[in-house]
């Protein structure tokens, strides 16, 4: 079970919030193929937003193959993220450890945190096909 | 269309002949299932609003429909809670939650009612007149939401709770929403505490509506705009300002916006906040948020 966090002052949309810590948590393998979401009442018992803000965020995931509801049971995750193979677990082992190393380096050369950030995420967006990042295009959304 | 929980035409209400109107040629509809934010400044006339809904109020024109009812009549469906949290001071929160069981046969949930007692720490042999005003405010809600109604009417009830009760009791009341389709109109002058809540909203100013509808819809119909001071044309203005050659302003766009204005999505308080600055704006009600036009029986 995951337990959702909602920054009001984020700027990002509760639900996009919810879409968001979900696929992290499945990123981390907190959460796995089968393990059962929290319910509405039980999300907005413990954060009082609104019950259709949850809807909205877990109608989301199932639009993004991510989750499936299954009537009267509950919402589950289906499916992974960044893929699970053993070679996917490798490879990010050793690219964490290459960041380590990268942001180190950063940091004795006297970089502040915020230019290390912004020249990371200025890398992959170059990298990365915007395309497939809709979590990006819909910050603006409002809910 | 789905029902309405609240549906108003032409509403109006004043306390005295010939006095000033409180509400005037309010048409709207709050449709059910939906938790409805009442916004507006102080005496706006939300008060009145809700006090005629829960059928305590006559109304002095036009008409509205509870729960598909005359106010009154719907009495058993819907639960108000008044600004004051009127509650007996010489009963013992038990007894007042056993008046709750006697006087709602049928429909009592005694054991949420106790739940939402326990989770204030409060003791059911301590009677009402001790209680401080967040305590009562518990006890008032624990009433209301025992009594499993399909409407609730909430006037400014979290206004004397600490954050720690209000976050709790706001999280009850939207799971027994989730749970039982529950419709909620909660009143505020305070947005930011509704702001995650709601879904849907009325704004009142000077005893009309100004704004309604789904917070969402009403989001998307507004834009940000800032760029140098031009004609805004065909766009509706609700507010703009201008300082040296920038002009800011917040319009209903009618058709795409220039590609040189810097865009912005508004927050919910930007809305507000322009709308109350602005009181010559035009009304927007998106159409869930417009009473269907059928001819409403009169109240």
């Amino acid at each position: 079970m995951i337990e959702f966090r909602i920054d009001r002052r984020s700027g990002i949309a509760t639900y996009l919030q919810i879409v968001q810590q979900t696929k992290q948590a499945l990123r981390l393998g907190l959460l796995e193929p089968g393990d059962k979401l929290p319910t509405a009442r039980e999300v907005v018992e413990a954060t009082a937003i609104n019950p259709n803000t949850v809807l909205k965020a877990y109608r989301e995931l199932e639009r993004e193959g991510l989750a499936e509801g299954r009537r009267g049971l509950g919402t589950f995750v289906r499916g992974t993220l960044g893929g699970d193979s053993a070679d996917h677990r490798a490879l990010r082992a050793e690219l964490r450890a290459e960041l380590a190393a990268w942001s180190e380096r950063a940091r004795a050369g006297g970089l502040e945190k915020d230019d290390v950030t912004a020249l990371f995420t200025s890398v992959v967006d170059e990298h990365f096909d915007r395309q497939d990042n809709t979590d990006h295009q819909k910050q603006g959304d409002p809910s | 269309m789905s029902a309405a929980a609240i549906e108003a035409t032409g509403l109006g209400k004043r306390y005295r002949k010939k006095g000033r109107w409180a509400l005037r040629d309010c048409s709207f509809r709050v449709p059910a299932g939906r938790v409805c934010a009442l916004v507006g400044p102080n005496g706006a006339g939300k008060s009145t609003l809700l006090a005629q809904a829960a059928g305590l109020l006559p109304v002095s024109e036009g008409s509205m429909r509870v729960l598909g009812e005359r106010p009154g009549d719907a009495r058993d469906r819907v639960a108000y809670v008044a600004q004051d949290k009127p509650l007996y001071g010489q009963l013992t929160i038990g007894e007042t939650l056993r008046m709750g069981h006697e006087l709602n046969p049928g429909r009592w949930d005694a054991e949420t009612a106790e739940r939402i007692v326990a989770e204030g720490r409060l003791d059911p042999a301590v009677r009402v007149r001790t209680l401080s005003g967040g305590q009562r405010t518990r006890v008032a809600l624990a009433l209301a939401l025992g009594k499993r109604p399909e409407l609730m009417l909430l006037d400014e009830p979290m206004a004397d709770l600490d954050p720690l009760a209000r976050h709790q009791l706001m999280g009850t009341l939207m799971a027994e929403a989730a749970t039982h389709d529950t419709t909620v109109v909660i009143s505020s002058h305070i947005l930011t505490e509704l702001e995650d809540t709601c879904d849907f909203l009325l704004l009142v100013d000077g005893g009309h509506i100004r704004l309604g509808g789904e917070t969402e819809d009403l989001l998307t119909a507004h834009t940000l705009v800032t760029g140098h001071v031009r004609d805004l044309a065909p766009h509706t203005v609700v507010e703009s300002r201008t300082t040296g050659r920038q002009l800011t302003a917040l319009i209903r766009p009618e058709g795409p916006v220039d590609d040189d204005w810097g865009t912005l999505h508004p927050s919910l308080e930007d809305l507000l906040l322009a709308h109350l600055r602005s009181p010559d704006a035009p009304v927007l009600l998106t159409p869930s948020a417009e009473q269907s036009g059928r001819t409403a029986v009169t109240a």
